[in-house]
Protein backbone atom coordinates (compact mmCIF):
# COMPACT_ATOMS: atom_id res chain seq x y z
CA UNK A 1 0.00 0.00 0.00
CA UNK A 2 3.15 2.26 1.40
CA UNK A 3 4.77 1.21 -2.14
CA UNK A 4 1.87 2.37 -4.39
CA UNK A 5 1.26 5.45 -2.59
CA UNK A 6 5.06 6.25 -3.35
CA UNK A 7 4.80 5.53 -6.59
CA UNK A 8 1.65 7.63 -7.21
CA UNK A 9 3.18 10.52 -5.51
CA UNK A 10 6.48 10.10 -7.80
CA UNK A 11 4.36 10.45 -10.79
CA UNK A 12 2.92 13.43 -9.79
CA UNK A 13 5.97 14.86 -8.85
CA UNK A 14 7.31 14.07 -12.77
CA UNK A 15 4.09 15.49 -14.24
CA UNK A 16 4.87 18.72 -12.11
CA UNK A 17 7.71 19.01 -13.58
CA UNK A 18 7.39 18.02 -17.10
CA UNK A 19 4.26 20.59 -17.16
CA UNK A 20 6.97 23.27 -15.69
CA UNK A 21 9.59 22.16 -18.77
CA UNK A 22 6.37 23.06 -21.16
CA UNK A 23 5.58 26.20 -19.37
CA UNK A 24 9.18 27.23 -19.59
CA UNK A 25 9.00 26.81 -23.54
CA UNK A 26 5.99 28.76 -23.69
CA UNK A 27 7.20 31.41 -21.28
CA UNK A 28 10.01 32.02 -23.14
CA UNK A 29 8.68 32.41 -26.73
CA UNK A 30 6.31 34.92 -25.39
CA UNK A 31 9.44 36.77 -23.49
CA UNK A 32 11.43 36.97 -26.70
CA UNK A 33 8.12 38.12 -29.04
CA UNK A 34 7.35 40.83 -26.21
CA UNK A 35 11.22 42.29 -25.86
CA UNK A 36 11.20 42.89 -29.52
CA UNK A 37 7.74 44.23 -29.97
CA UNK A 38 7.97 46.50 -27.22
CA UNK A 39 11.48 47.58 -27.61
CA UNK A 40 10.90 48.08 -32.14
CA UNK A 41 7.60 49.08 -32.34
CA UNK A 42 8.48 52.98 -30.57
CA UNK A 43 11.07 53.40 -32.99
CA UNK A 44 9.11 52.25 -35.89
CA UNK A 45 7.90 54.87 -37.95
CA UNK A 46 6.84 55.26 -41.82
CA UNK A 47 9.67 57.24 -42.08
CA UNK A 48 11.77 54.19 -41.09
CA UNK A 49 10.14 52.07 -43.28
CA UNK A 50 10.17 54.24 -46.59
CA UNK A 51 13.32 55.68 -46.89
CA UNK A 52 17.05 54.76 -47.45
CA UNK A 53 19.42 56.47 -45.07
CA UNK A 54 20.41 59.52 -45.64
CA UNK A 55 24.01 61.30 -44.66
CA UNK A 56 25.27 60.36 -40.90
CA UNK A 57 22.26 57.77 -40.79
CA UNK A 58 24.91 55.31 -38.83
CA UNK A 59 25.68 58.19 -36.60
CA UNK A 60 21.79 59.34 -35.57
CA UNK A 61 20.80 61.27 -38.84
CA UNK A 62 18.16 60.91 -41.29
CA UNK A 63 16.95 58.66 -42.98
CA UNK A 64 15.36 54.39 -42.98
CA UNK A 65 15.92 51.17 -43.45
CA UNK A 66 13.80 50.99 -46.62
CA UNK A 67 17.38 49.29 -48.07
CA UNK A 68 17.57 46.45 -46.29
CA UNK A 69 14.26 45.28 -46.23
CA UNK A 70 13.94 45.50 -49.98
CA UNK A 71 17.78 43.76 -50.02
CA UNK A 72 16.82 41.60 -47.51
CA UNK A 73 13.12 40.26 -49.86
CA UNK A 74 15.35 40.18 -53.11
CA UNK A 75 17.96 38.02 -51.49
CA UNK A 76 15.66 35.76 -49.93
CA UNK A 77 13.29 36.12 -52.82
CA UNK A 78 16.41 35.21 -55.51
CA UNK A 79 18.17 32.40 -53.56
CA UNK A 80 14.43 30.56 -53.41
CA UNK A 81 13.49 30.50 -56.75
CA UNK A 82 17.20 29.03 -57.58
CA UNK A 83 16.72 26.66 -54.43
CA UNK A 84 13.18 25.65 -56.10
CA UNK A 85 14.79 24.69 -59.44
CA UNK A 86 17.28 22.56 -57.81
CA UNK A 87 15.31 20.88 -55.36
CA UNK A 88 12.29 20.17 -57.52
CA UNK A 89 13.55 17.81 -59.72
CA UNK A 90 16.38 16.23 -56.97
CA UNK A 91 13.60 15.54 -54.80
CA UNK A 92 11.35 14.10 -57.47
CA UNK A 93 14.02 12.07 -58.86
CA UNK A 94 14.72 10.62 -54.99
CA UNK A 95 10.85 9.55 -54.64
CA UNK A 96 9.85 9.09 -58.33
CA UNK A 97 12.80 7.31 -60.09
CA UNK A 98 14.71 6.13 -57.63
CA UNK A 99 11.22 4.31 -55.83
CA UNK A 100 12.52 0.81 -56.11
CA UNK A 101 16.43 1.62 -54.86
CA UNK A 102 16.00 1.83 -51.21
CA UNK A 103 19.90 1.70 -50.42
CA UNK A 104 20.53 4.69 -53.01
CA UNK A 105 17.37 6.70 -51.48
CA UNK A 106 18.77 6.10 -47.85
CA UNK A 107 22.30 7.23 -49.03
CA UNK A 108 20.95 10.29 -50.51
CA UNK A 109 18.86 11.11 -47.58
CA UNK A 110 21.40 10.71 -45.06
CA UNK A 111 23.81 12.44 -47.04
CA UNK A 112 21.80 15.43 -47.18
CA UNK A 113 20.91 15.63 -43.60
CA UNK A 114 24.13 15.53 -42.71
CA UNK A 115 24.92 18.42 -45.03
CA UNK A 116 21.39 19.73 -43.03
CA UNK A 117 23.92 20.55 -40.06
CA UNK A 118 26.66 22.78 -41.81
CA UNK A 119 26.41 26.23 -40.41
CA UNK A 120 25.99 29.29 -42.93
CA UNK A 121 29.47 31.11 -41.88
CA UNK A 122 31.01 28.04 -43.59
CA UNK A 123 29.62 28.51 -46.64
CA UNK A 124 30.29 32.38 -46.48
CA UNK A 125 33.59 32.09 -45.85
CA UNK A 126 34.07 29.28 -48.92
CA UNK A 127 31.95 31.34 -51.06
CA UNK A 128 33.92 34.59 -50.39
CA UNK A 129 36.85 32.84 -50.74
CA UNK A 130 35.89 32.01 -54.38
CA UNK A 131 35.26 35.27 -54.65
CA UNK A 132 38.43 36.37 -54.19
CA UNK A 133 40.31 33.66 -56.32
CA UNK A 134 37.89 35.44 -59.20
CA UNK A 135 38.44 38.23 -58.42
CA UNK A 136 34.97 39.28 -57.82
CA UNK A 137 33.15 41.70 -55.43
CA UNK A 138 30.23 41.38 -52.60
CA UNK A 139 27.45 41.59 -54.60
CA UNK A 140 23.49 40.70 -54.53
CA UNK A 141 24.03 37.87 -57.46
CA UNK A 142 26.64 36.12 -54.95
CA UNK A 143 24.70 36.60 -52.13
CA UNK A 144 21.64 35.07 -53.92
CA UNK A 145 24.25 31.96 -55.13
CA UNK A 146 25.55 31.36 -51.66
CA UNK A 147 22.23 31.38 -49.88
CA UNK A 148 20.76 29.26 -52.30
CA UNK A 149 23.41 26.74 -51.75
CA UNK A 150 22.86 27.05 -48.29
CA UNK A 151 19.36 26.28 -48.06
CA UNK A 152 18.90 23.81 -51.01
CA UNK A 153 19.39 21.05 -48.26
CA UNK A 154 16.85 22.07 -46.09
CA UNK A 155 14.26 22.39 -49.09
CA UNK A 156 15.08 19.13 -50.80
CA UNK A 157 14.54 17.24 -47.75
CA UNK A 158 11.04 19.13 -46.60
CA UNK A 159 9.83 18.64 -49.92
CA UNK A 160 11.17 14.68 -50.11
CA UNK A 161 9.00 14.52 -46.66
CA UNK A 162 5.99 15.02 -48.41
CA UNK A 163 6.94 13.08 -51.47
CA UNK A 164 7.58 10.10 -49.57
CA UNK A 165 3.93 9.81 -48.26
CA UNK A 166 2.52 9.39 -51.86
CA UNK A 167 1.25 6.16 -52.07
CA UNK A 168 3.45 3.70 -53.77
CA UNK A 169 -0.27 2.13 -55.62
CA UNK A 170 -0.64 5.69 -57.27
CA UNK A 171 3.10 5.00 -59.12
CA UNK A 172 1.87 1.54 -60.02
CA UNK A 173 -1.15 2.69 -61.39
CA UNK A 174 0.69 5.37 -63.20
CA UNK A 175 3.12 3.26 -64.76
CA UNK A 176 0.72 0.77 -65.53
CA UNK A 177 -1.04 3.03 -67.84
CA UNK A 178 2.27 3.88 -69.93
CA UNK A 179 2.88 6.90 -67.91
CA UNK A 180 6.72 8.29 -68.12
CA UNK A 181 8.56 8.81 -65.10
CA UNK A 182 8.83 12.45 -65.90
CA UNK A 183 4.82 12.24 -66.41
CA UNK A 184 4.52 10.53 -63.28
CA UNK A 185 6.88 13.47 -61.38
CA UNK A 186 5.14 16.08 -62.27
CA UNK A 187 1.61 15.49 -62.85
CA UNK A 188 1.07 13.48 -60.17
CA UNK A 189 3.83 13.30 -57.61
CA UNK A 190 4.55 17.03 -57.62
CA UNK A 191 0.50 17.85 -57.62
CA UNK A 192 -0.29 15.88 -54.64
CA UNK A 193 2.80 17.33 -53.05
CA UNK A 194 1.85 20.77 -53.95
CA UNK A 195 0.74 21.72 -49.66
CA UNK A 196 3.64 20.33 -48.86
CA UNK A 197 6.08 21.77 -51.25
CA UNK A 198 4.89 25.65 -50.50
CA UNK A 199 5.40 25.14 -46.55
CA UNK A 200 9.01 23.58 -47.92
CA UNK A 201 9.45 27.06 -49.93
CA UNK A 202 8.05 28.93 -47.03
CA UNK A 203 10.32 27.61 -44.66
CA UNK A 204 13.68 27.68 -46.76
CA UNK A 205 12.53 31.35 -47.48
CA UNK A 206 12.14 32.08 -43.92
CA UNK A 207 15.75 30.89 -43.40
CA UNK A 208 17.27 32.90 -46.41
CA UNK A 209 15.43 36.11 -45.24
CA UNK A 210 17.22 35.82 -41.58
CA UNK A 211 20.60 34.18 -42.18
CA UNK A 212 23.20 37.07 -41.29
CA UNK A 213 26.31 34.98 -41.24
CA UNK A 214 26.41 33.69 -45.02
CA UNK A 215 25.58 37.01 -46.44
CA UNK A 216 27.94 38.83 -44.08
CA UNK A 217 30.85 38.54 -46.64
CA UNK A 218 29.30 37.98 -49.85
CA UNK A 219 26.21 40.34 -50.11
CA UNK A 220 28.02 43.68 -48.67
CA UNK A 221 26.10 46.09 -47.39
CA UNK A 222 25.29 49.30 -48.58
CA UNK A 223 23.05 52.42 -48.79
CA UNK A 224 21.25 52.05 -51.80
CA UNK A 225 18.70 49.54 -52.94
CA UNK A 226 20.40 47.62 -55.62
CA UNK A 227 19.61 48.03 -58.90
CA UNK A 228 21.63 45.40 -60.43
CA UNK A 229 22.36 41.71 -59.13
CA UNK A 230 25.94 42.70 -59.45
CA UNK A 231 26.17 45.88 -57.06
CA UNK A 232 25.80 45.22 -53.32
CA UNK A 233 23.09 44.87 -51.19
CA UNK A 234 21.93 45.58 -47.55
CA UNK A 235 20.04 42.94 -45.40
CA UNK A 236 18.11 43.36 -42.57
CA UNK A 237 19.99 41.30 -39.95
CA UNK A 238 23.16 43.00 -40.75
CA UNK A 239 21.50 46.13 -40.58
CA UNK A 240 20.18 44.94 -37.29
CA UNK A 241 23.85 43.46 -36.57
CA UNK A 242 25.84 46.82 -37.20
CA UNK A 243 23.16 49.32 -36.14
CA UNK A 244 23.10 47.31 -32.90
CA UNK A 245 26.72 47.46 -32.41
CA UNK A 246 27.21 51.41 -32.11
CA UNK A 247 27.19 53.29 -29.32
CA UNK A 248 24.68 56.06 -30.26
CA UNK A 249 21.15 55.04 -28.71
CA UNK A 250 19.06 56.04 -31.41
CA UNK A 251 21.35 54.22 -34.07
CA UNK A 252 20.50 51.52 -31.30
CA UNK A 253 16.80 52.02 -31.76
CA UNK A 254 16.44 51.84 -35.01
CA UNK A 255 17.87 48.03 -35.48
CA UNK A 256 14.81 47.46 -32.57
CA UNK A 257 12.70 48.81 -35.26
CA UNK A 258 14.48 46.25 -38.34
CA UNK A 259 14.28 43.28 -35.41
CA UNK A 260 10.42 44.06 -35.54
CA UNK A 261 10.35 44.00 -39.27
CA UNK A 262 12.47 40.83 -39.72
CA UNK A 263 10.14 39.51 -36.89
CA UNK A 264 7.15 40.25 -38.29
CA UNK A 265 7.97 38.84 -41.59
CA UNK A 266 9.28 35.31 -40.14
CA UNK A 267 6.06 35.28 -37.85
CA UNK A 268 4.28 35.74 -41.29
CA UNK A 269 5.97 32.75 -42.80
CA UNK A 270 5.22 30.45 -39.98
CA UNK A 271 1.06 31.56 -39.91
CA UNK A 272 0.57 31.16 -43.78
CA UNK A 273 2.81 27.81 -43.35
CA UNK A 274 0.59 26.61 -40.21
CA UNK A 275 -2.24 27.55 -42.17
CA UNK A 276 -1.66 25.64 -45.86
CA UNK A 277 -0.84 21.97 -43.52
CA UNK A 278 -3.98 22.83 -41.96
CA UNK A 279 -6.29 23.27 -44.60
CA UNK A 280 -5.42 20.70 -46.63
CA UNK A 281 -4.46 18.17 -43.91
CA UNK A 282 -8.63 17.91 -43.72
CA UNK A 283 -8.90 16.83 -47.31
CA UNK A 284 -5.61 14.07 -46.39
CA UNK A 285 -7.06 10.55 -45.86
CA UNK A 286 -4.50 8.93 -44.35
CA UNK B 1 0.07 9.32 -82.07
CA UNK B 2 3.50 8.11 -82.64
CA UNK B 3 4.98 11.23 -83.21
CA UNK B 4 3.35 12.11 -79.60
CA UNK B 5 4.66 9.37 -77.87
CA UNK B 6 8.12 10.02 -79.32
CA UNK B 7 7.76 13.22 -78.06
CA UNK B 8 6.57 11.96 -74.98
CA UNK B 9 9.03 9.86 -74.65
CA UNK B 10 12.12 12.77 -75.68
CA UNK B 11 10.91 14.57 -72.91
CA UNK B 12 10.79 11.93 -70.40
CA UNK B 13 14.55 11.84 -71.58
CA UNK B 14 15.73 14.83 -70.94
CA UNK B 15 13.40 16.05 -67.53
CA UNK B 16 16.03 12.49 -66.45
CA UNK B 17 18.97 14.10 -67.66
CA UNK B 18 18.26 17.39 -65.89
CA UNK B 19 17.29 15.61 -62.61
CA UNK B 20 20.40 13.50 -61.81
CA UNK B 21 22.53 16.83 -63.41
CA UNK B 22 20.61 18.91 -60.29
CA UNK B 23 21.26 15.45 -57.93
CA UNK B 24 24.97 15.66 -58.79
CA UNK B 25 25.36 19.55 -58.28
CA UNK B 26 23.99 19.17 -54.71
CA UNK B 27 25.94 16.73 -54.07
CA UNK B 28 29.04 17.88 -55.39
CA UNK B 29 29.00 21.46 -54.12
CA UNK B 30 29.50 20.28 -50.38
CA UNK B 31 32.23 17.99 -51.88
CA UNK B 32 34.42 20.54 -53.82
CA UNK B 33 33.14 22.85 -50.41
CA UNK B 34 35.20 20.81 -48.23
CA UNK B 35 38.17 19.98 -50.34
CA UNK B 36 39.10 23.45 -51.02
CA UNK B 37 38.42 24.15 -47.76
CA UNK B 38 40.81 21.88 -46.45
CA UNK B 39 43.20 22.43 -49.20
CA UNK B 40 43.38 26.12 -47.85
CA UNK B 41 43.96 24.73 -44.73
CA UNK B 42 46.75 23.08 -45.57
CA UNK B 43 49.10 26.39 -45.39
CA UNK B 44 48.56 26.62 -42.26
CA UNK B 45 49.14 23.45 -40.82
CA UNK B 46 52.45 23.15 -43.46
CA UNK B 47 53.99 25.84 -41.64
CA UNK B 48 53.13 25.10 -38.06
CA UNK B 49 53.54 21.95 -36.11
CA UNK B 50 50.12 20.79 -34.86
CA UNK B 51 50.71 20.93 -31.56
CA UNK B 52 51.34 24.50 -31.85
CA UNK B 53 47.85 24.87 -33.66
CA UNK B 54 45.38 22.93 -31.34
CA UNK B 55 47.04 22.96 -27.95
CA UNK B 56 48.64 26.60 -27.88
CA UNK B 57 46.27 29.63 -26.57
CA UNK B 58 48.33 32.55 -28.45
CA UNK B 59 46.63 33.65 -30.88
CA UNK B 60 48.66 36.54 -32.79
CA UNK B 61 48.05 36.74 -36.14
CA UNK B 62 50.84 39.22 -36.63
CA UNK B 63 53.39 37.32 -35.43
CA UNK B 64 52.13 34.42 -37.32
CA UNK B 65 51.19 32.51 -33.74
CA UNK B 66 47.71 31.00 -34.63
CA UNK B 67 47.18 28.99 -31.56
CA UNK B 68 43.36 27.46 -31.91
CA UNK B 69 42.83 26.77 -27.96
CA UNK B 70 40.74 29.53 -26.99
CA UNK B 71 38.43 28.94 -29.52
CA UNK B 72 37.52 25.29 -29.40
CA UNK B 73 37.35 25.62 -25.86
CA UNK B 74 35.05 28.39 -26.02
CA UNK B 75 33.35 26.46 -28.39
CA UNK B 76 33.39 23.12 -26.59
CA UNK B 77 31.99 24.71 -22.91
CA UNK B 78 29.13 26.70 -24.55
CA UNK B 79 28.00 23.67 -26.60
CA UNK B 80 27.99 21.55 -23.17
CA UNK B 81 26.73 24.31 -21.38
CA UNK B 82 23.70 25.14 -23.64
CA UNK B 83 23.13 21.58 -24.00
CA UNK B 84 22.64 20.95 -20.01
CA UNK B 85 20.59 23.87 -20.02
CA UNK B 86 18.49 22.75 -23.15
CA UNK B 87 18.27 18.85 -22.42
CA UNK B 88 16.17 18.37 -19.49
CA UNK B 89 13.50 20.72 -20.87
CA UNK B 90 13.52 18.75 -24.16
CA UNK B 91 13.04 15.72 -22.43
CA UNK B 92 10.70 16.34 -20.02
CA UNK B 93 8.31 18.06 -21.81
CA UNK B 94 8.54 15.95 -25.47
CA UNK B 95 7.12 13.52 -22.55
CA UNK B 96 4.57 15.45 -21.87
CA UNK B 97 3.45 16.68 -25.25
CA UNK B 98 3.72 12.75 -26.28
CA UNK B 99 2.37 10.82 -23.55
CA UNK B 100 0.40 13.25 -21.19
CA UNK B 101 -1.33 16.84 -22.95
CA UNK B 102 -4.75 17.28 -23.70
CA UNK B 103 -4.69 17.88 -27.57
CA UNK B 104 -5.72 21.25 -26.81
CA UNK B 105 -2.01 21.76 -25.20
CA UNK B 106 -0.64 20.51 -28.32
CA UNK B 107 -2.29 22.62 -30.46
CA UNK B 108 -0.82 25.46 -28.64
CA UNK B 109 2.85 24.05 -28.56
CA UNK B 110 3.36 23.11 -32.34
CA UNK B 111 3.33 26.66 -33.16
CA UNK B 112 5.23 28.37 -30.20
CA UNK B 113 7.96 25.24 -31.55
CA UNK B 114 7.65 26.05 -34.91
CA UNK B 115 7.90 30.14 -34.46
CA UNK B 116 10.84 29.44 -31.65
CA UNK B 117 12.67 27.33 -34.57
CA UNK B 118 12.00 30.56 -37.43
CA UNK B 119 13.01 33.29 -34.98
CA UNK B 120 16.30 34.61 -37.22
CA UNK B 121 19.71 33.90 -35.03
CA UNK B 122 20.22 37.55 -35.15
CA UNK B 123 16.51 38.51 -33.06
CA UNK B 124 17.76 36.13 -30.54
CA UNK B 125 21.03 38.07 -30.56
CA UNK B 126 19.04 41.27 -30.03
CA UNK B 127 16.94 39.56 -27.16
CA UNK B 128 20.10 38.26 -25.30
CA UNK B 129 21.91 41.84 -25.10
CA UNK B 130 18.53 43.49 -23.95
CA UNK B 131 17.41 40.25 -21.36
CA UNK B 132 20.03 37.94 -20.43
CA UNK B 133 23.30 40.35 -20.71
CA UNK B 134 21.85 42.60 -17.99
CA UNK B 135 20.58 40.09 -16.35
CA UNK B 136 23.50 38.32 -15.95
CA UNK B 137 25.50 41.50 -14.88
CA UNK B 138 22.85 42.74 -12.36
CA UNK B 139 21.53 39.66 -10.74
CA UNK B 140 23.39 36.71 -11.47
CA UNK B 141 26.91 37.77 -11.51
CA UNK B 142 27.06 40.28 -8.10
CA UNK B 143 25.32 36.78 -5.99
CA UNK B 144 28.75 35.16 -6.25
CA UNK B 145 30.53 38.56 -6.03
CA UNK B 146 31.71 38.82 -9.59
CA UNK B 147 31.70 41.50 -11.91
CA UNK B 148 31.10 41.41 -15.23
CA UNK B 149 29.70 43.13 -18.62
CA UNK B 150 27.34 40.19 -18.84
CA UNK B 151 28.94 39.02 -22.32
CA UNK B 152 30.21 35.68 -20.88
CA UNK B 153 30.59 32.42 -21.58
CA UNK B 154 27.37 31.49 -19.47
CA UNK B 155 25.15 34.46 -21.59
CA UNK B 156 26.20 32.45 -24.92
CA UNK B 157 24.92 29.59 -23.58
CA UNK B 158 21.27 30.76 -22.62
CA UNK B 159 20.61 32.25 -25.71
CA UNK B 160 22.33 29.12 -27.57
CA UNK B 161 20.13 27.10 -25.49
CA UNK B 162 16.67 29.13 -26.42
CA UNK B 163 17.91 28.33 -30.22
CA UNK B 164 18.43 24.75 -30.25
CA UNK B 165 15.52 24.17 -27.68
CA UNK B 166 12.34 23.66 -30.67
CA UNK B 167 15.37 21.21 -33.18
CA UNK B 168 15.74 18.93 -30.35
CA UNK B 169 12.44 18.96 -29.16
CA UNK B 170 11.00 18.18 -32.84
CA UNK B 171 13.07 15.40 -33.27
CA UNK B 172 12.59 13.90 -29.70
CA UNK B 173 8.79 14.22 -30.52
CA UNK B 174 9.62 12.42 -33.99
CA UNK B 175 11.38 9.65 -31.89
CA UNK B 176 9.42 8.78 -29.03
CA UNK B 177 6.29 8.34 -31.30
CA UNK B 178 8.05 5.55 -32.65
CA UNK B 179 7.71 3.84 -29.49
CA UNK B 180 5.05 1.23 -30.24
CA UNK B 181 1.44 1.79 -28.64
CA UNK B 182 1.18 -1.90 -27.97
CA UNK B 183 4.70 -2.02 -25.72
CA UNK B 184 3.03 0.78 -23.46
CA UNK B 185 -0.19 -0.59 -23.49
CA UNK B 186 1.15 -3.96 -22.30
CA UNK B 187 2.99 -2.55 -19.52
CA UNK B 188 0.01 -0.36 -18.35
CA UNK B 189 -2.10 -3.45 -18.49
CA UNK B 190 0.34 -4.84 -15.89
CA UNK B 191 -0.55 -2.27 -13.21
CA UNK B 192 2.48 0.11 -14.14
CA UNK B 193 1.71 4.53 -13.63
CA UNK B 194 2.14 5.93 -16.73
CA UNK B 195 5.36 7.61 -15.79
CA UNK B 196 7.00 3.84 -14.57
CA UNK B 197 5.63 2.93 -18.42
CA UNK B 198 7.74 6.20 -19.55
CA UNK B 199 10.74 5.43 -16.87
CA UNK B 200 11.00 1.78 -18.09
CA UNK B 201 9.75 1.17 -21.44
CA UNK B 202 9.37 4.80 -23.48
CA UNK B 203 13.12 5.90 -22.46
CA UNK B 204 14.65 2.38 -22.58
CA UNK B 205 13.29 1.90 -26.17
CA UNK B 206 14.11 5.47 -27.42
CA UNK B 207 17.23 5.64 -25.80
CA UNK B 208 19.64 5.18 -28.66
CA UNK B 209 17.06 8.00 -30.89
CA UNK B 210 17.63 10.66 -27.68
CA UNK B 211 21.27 10.49 -27.74
CA UNK B 212 21.10 11.29 -31.34
CA UNK B 213 18.64 14.15 -30.85
CA UNK B 214 21.24 15.58 -28.51
CA UNK B 215 24.21 14.80 -30.74
CA UNK B 216 22.22 16.63 -33.85
CA UNK B 217 21.72 19.43 -30.89
CA UNK B 218 25.40 19.74 -29.99
CA UNK B 219 26.14 20.13 -34.39
CA UNK B 220 23.69 22.84 -34.53
CA UNK B 221 25.10 24.79 -31.43
CA UNK B 222 28.29 24.03 -32.39
CA UNK B 223 27.72 26.27 -35.27
CA UNK B 224 25.55 28.79 -34.17
CA UNK B 225 27.30 31.93 -35.08
CA UNK B 226 25.85 35.23 -35.31
CA UNK B 227 23.39 35.26 -31.91
CA UNK B 228 26.27 33.51 -30.04
CA UNK B 229 29.03 36.25 -31.47
CA UNK B 230 26.11 39.14 -30.33
CA UNK B 231 26.34 37.76 -26.61
CA UNK B 232 29.48 36.11 -26.03
CA UNK B 233 32.04 38.75 -25.53
CA UNK B 234 35.14 37.12 -27.65
CA UNK B 235 37.87 37.52 -26.13
CA UNK B 236 40.57 35.48 -27.48
CA UNK B 237 41.27 33.71 -24.14
CA UNK B 238 40.34 30.49 -22.73
CA UNK B 239 37.70 31.02 -20.43
CA UNK B 240 38.21 30.44 -16.81
CA UNK B 241 34.60 30.59 -15.34
CA UNK B 242 31.16 30.52 -16.16
CA UNK B 243 31.37 34.33 -15.86
CA UNK B 244 34.37 34.80 -18.31
CA UNK B 245 34.09 36.20 -21.84
CA UNK B 246 34.22 33.28 -24.53
CA UNK B 247 35.42 33.66 -28.31
CA UNK B 248 33.60 30.67 -30.30
CA UNK B 249 35.47 29.68 -34.03
CA UNK B 250 32.21 30.11 -35.68
CA UNK B 251 32.34 34.25 -34.14
CA UNK B 252 35.94 33.94 -34.73
CA UNK B 253 35.71 33.34 -38.57
CA UNK B 254 32.50 36.00 -39.12
CA UNK B 255 34.45 38.69 -36.83
CA UNK B 256 38.18 38.08 -39.30
CA UNK B 257 37.22 37.02 -42.35
CA UNK B 258 36.94 40.05 -44.86
CA UNK B 259 40.13 42.06 -43.41
CA UNK B 260 42.77 38.93 -42.82
CA UNK B 261 43.88 39.20 -46.83
CA UNK B 262 47.29 41.00 -46.28
CA UNK B 263 48.23 37.85 -44.37
CA UNK B 264 48.01 34.47 -46.32
CA UNK B 265 48.69 32.74 -43.28
CA UNK B 266 45.91 34.50 -41.45
CA UNK B 267 43.11 33.71 -43.98
CA UNK B 268 44.36 29.47 -44.31
CA UNK B 269 44.01 29.78 -40.21
CA UNK B 270 40.52 31.12 -40.41
CA UNK B 271 39.94 28.40 -42.90
CA UNK B 272 41.38 25.87 -40.48
CA UNK B 273 38.44 27.11 -38.06
CA UNK B 274 35.96 26.39 -40.75
CA UNK B 275 37.44 23.20 -41.59
CA UNK B 276 37.01 22.48 -37.64
CA UNK B 277 33.87 22.82 -37.52
CA UNK B 278 32.84 21.20 -40.46
CA UNK B 279 34.75 18.12 -39.56
CA UNK B 280 32.88 18.44 -36.30
CA UNK B 281 29.34 19.03 -37.51
CA UNK B 282 29.50 16.05 -40.08
CA UNK B 283 30.87 14.01 -37.54
CA UNK B 284 28.05 14.57 -34.91
CA UNK B 285 25.46 14.51 -37.80
CA UNK B 286 26.42 11.39 -39.20
CA UNK B 287 27.07 9.31 -36.14
CA UNK B 288 23.11 10.60 -34.59
CA UNK B 289 21.51 10.31 -38.30
CA UNK B 290 22.57 6.68 -38.69
CA UNK B 291 21.67 5.82 -35.12
CA UNK B 292 18.16 7.86 -35.87
CA UNK B 293 18.01 5.87 -39.41
CA UNK B 294 18.31 2.01 -37.61
CA UNK B 295 16.03 2.84 -34.91
CA UNK B 296 13.31 3.76 -37.17
CA UNK B 297 14.21 1.04 -39.45
CA UNK B 298 13.99 -1.58 -36.22
CA UNK B 299 10.62 -0.16 -35.02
Amino acid sequence: MMKNQRRKTEEKIFIQIMRIACGIIILVMGLIILTILKKGIPALNWKILTSVPKGGFYFGGEGGILNAIIGSLYLALGATLIAFVISTPTSLFLNVHLKKHFRMQNAIRLFIDVLWGVPSVVYGAFAFSVMIYFGLRASLLAGILTVSVFISPIMIRSMDETLKTVPLNLYEAAMSLGSTKFEIAYKIFFKKGIPGIATAILLSFGRAIGDAASVLFTTGFTDNIPKSLTQPAATLPLSIFFQLSSPIPEVQERAYAAAVVLTIIILLISITGRTISQKFMKNDIK
Amino acid sequence: MRIRTLNRKILNHYNTIIMVVTLALVILTPVVMFISIALKSSLLLGSLPIVKIFFSSAWEPSKGNFGFLPFILSSVFITILAIIIAGPICIFSALYLTQYARPRLVRIMQPVIDILAGIPSVVYGVWGILIIVPFIANTIAPNFGLQTTGYTLITGSIVLAVMIIPFILNILIEIINTVPFELTEATLSLGATKWEVIKHVIIRKAKPGIISAFGLGISRAFGETIAVLMVAGNVAKIPNGLFDPAYPLPALIANNYGEMMSIPLYDSALMMAALILFISILLFNFLSRVSIYRLEKKL
